[in-house]
């Protein structure tokens, strides 16, 4: 592999963002067990669009999101693909933790606890997303990578523990330049307080031919890759 | 409680066509299913805070399920209910399913549905006189809509659960705007393939 242009290590409980070019990919690595990224992603140079869960999962017809599957807009692009995982599942439909979750913990603050004081993933995101000047409009609906949730026939949720260790990873090909913002806080629905620490490490990546698995996954994915081919005309 | 509520809504909307309104704590909205297999995309938010905004994501995880029926608490993003579903002769609706889109009409379906009429565009329009803009929209409730997920985490589109003169009723935990879209969608059968009227009944205290 190629050393990568950025190597940034993520504590966890922490939030980050970077911009990330068109024909880069960005691999996120657990680097402990529990570990859970939640993630949120724009298309760096339009004012609004963003990732689109719902267009994502019933374009391709998944409850999950996992390789080679194209993570879609609202307006209907391509943002990236996931080009590869050890893992096959990546919950994306119980949303991020909130300061409730947080607190069920106990109490903690700066104060008491200086820079190990327990964050949720809203506050860190937003910390984050206001750097970027924007705020909580901004917000949408999170994939949580390294993190299962399993539904059963009847709908009802059960988090799976264990589900991500050490050295698991996910890579994403931006399709488009994007803007990502993430936190390392603990899964909302995890019982148990064991936030990991991730990795990020930006790479140049080859292009996506109509030859690529993302390309070739469905004919749904094929034409999201196109339209952020078109983004600029 | 109902018989100190007043009448204060009855509208008919048409296929294609939306509705964007307050319903004040405590009012009570039902969502009539006229024709039946009809989709009401509909959105809600907490009318002193537009950011404060329905959540399908944080309802589905705390309520631990991911279809609405009777007692689902609709939630906003900061966890406060904005309403709460207290009639259902349906028995289950989707919020997983998103609303359609002229862009994601084009990934799902093909170019030649690009200028199809479709939900989002119904919800830029209503809601912009009351302030709603892209960026406020979001995963939204699809009344009516049945869209299954299997235990091997697919997730698939099927006929309508509905029928005709099935309702849905809603009870205000605040004072609400709902932002409705009575979805238009002619390629999937979320609307039984006819998209159909459905009607709007409201009482509050007036």
């Amino acid at each position: 592999m190629t050393a990568p242009l950025v190597r940034h290590e993520i504590p966890g409980d922490a939030a980050w963002s970077a911009r990330v070019r068109v024909g880069r990919a960005l691999r996120l690595t657990a680097r402990g067990p529990g570990a859970n990224c939640s993630t949120l992603l724009f298309a760096a140079a339009h004012p609004v669009d963003r990732l689109n869960i719902a267009d994502t999962l019933k374009a391709q017809m998944s409850a999950r999101v996992h390789a080679p599957m194209v993570l879609m807009s609202d307006l209907g692009t391509a943002l990236c693909s996931v080009t590869g995982s050890s893992l096959d599942w990546h919950d994306c439909i119980s949303g991020h933790s909130l300061d409730a979750h947080v607190m069920a913990f106990g109490p903690s603050s700066y104060h008491t606890d200086r820079n190990g004081h327990r964050v949720s993933a809203r506050a860190g995101l937003l910390s984050e997303l206001h750097k970027h000047g924007r705020g909580p409009a901004d917000l949408h609906g999170c994939v949580n990578f390294f993190s299962k949730v399993a539904v059963s026939g009847d709908g009802v949720l059960t988090f799976v523990p264990d589900h991500a260790h050490a050295q698991d990873w996910v890579e994403l090909r931006a399709e488009q330049d994007l803007l990502v913002v993430l936190s390392t806080a603990p899964h909302p629905l995890d019982p148990h307080w064991t936030p990991a620490a991730v990795l990020a490490e930006v790479r140049p990546a080859p292009a996506c031919g109509e030859d690529d698995p993302s390309w070739t996954f469905r004919p749904e994915s094929a034409r999201a890759l196109r339209a952020a081919r078109e983004v600029f005309a | 409680m109902t018989d100190m509520l007043t009448t204060a809504l009855d509208v008919s909307v048409a296929d294609g066509d939306g509705y964007a309104g307050v319903v004040p704590a405590g009012g009570r909205l039902r969502i009539v299913d006229v024709h039946g297999n009809q989709a009401v995309d509909t959105l809600l938010y907490d009318a002193a805070d537009l950011d404060n905004r329905y959540s399908a994501l944080d309802t589905i995880r705390e309520q631990g399920a991911v279809y609405l029926t009777t007692g689902s608490r609709l939630l906003s993003v900061d966890l406060d209910p904005l309403a709460t579903i207290v009639d259902d002769t349906c028995g289950r609706h989707d919020t997983l399913g998103g609303a359609c889109a002229q862009e994601s009409n084009v990934v799902r379906y093909g170019v030649h549905t690009r200028h199809q009429h479709a939900c989002r565009e119904t919800f830029l329009r209503h809601g912009a006189r009351l302030g709603i803009t892209a960026r406020h929209l979001t995963h939204n409730i699809n009344f009516f809509m049945n869209v299954p997920l299997t235990v091997d985490g697919s997730l698939t589109f099927e006929d309508g659960v509905s029928a005709p003169g099935k309702y849905v009723e809603l009870r205000a935990e605040r004072d609400i705007i709902v932002l409705i879209s009575n979805c238009p969608q002619l390629n999937n059968p979320c609307n039984g393939w006819d998209p159909t009227p459905v009607r709007l009944l409201g009482w509050w205290a007036s």
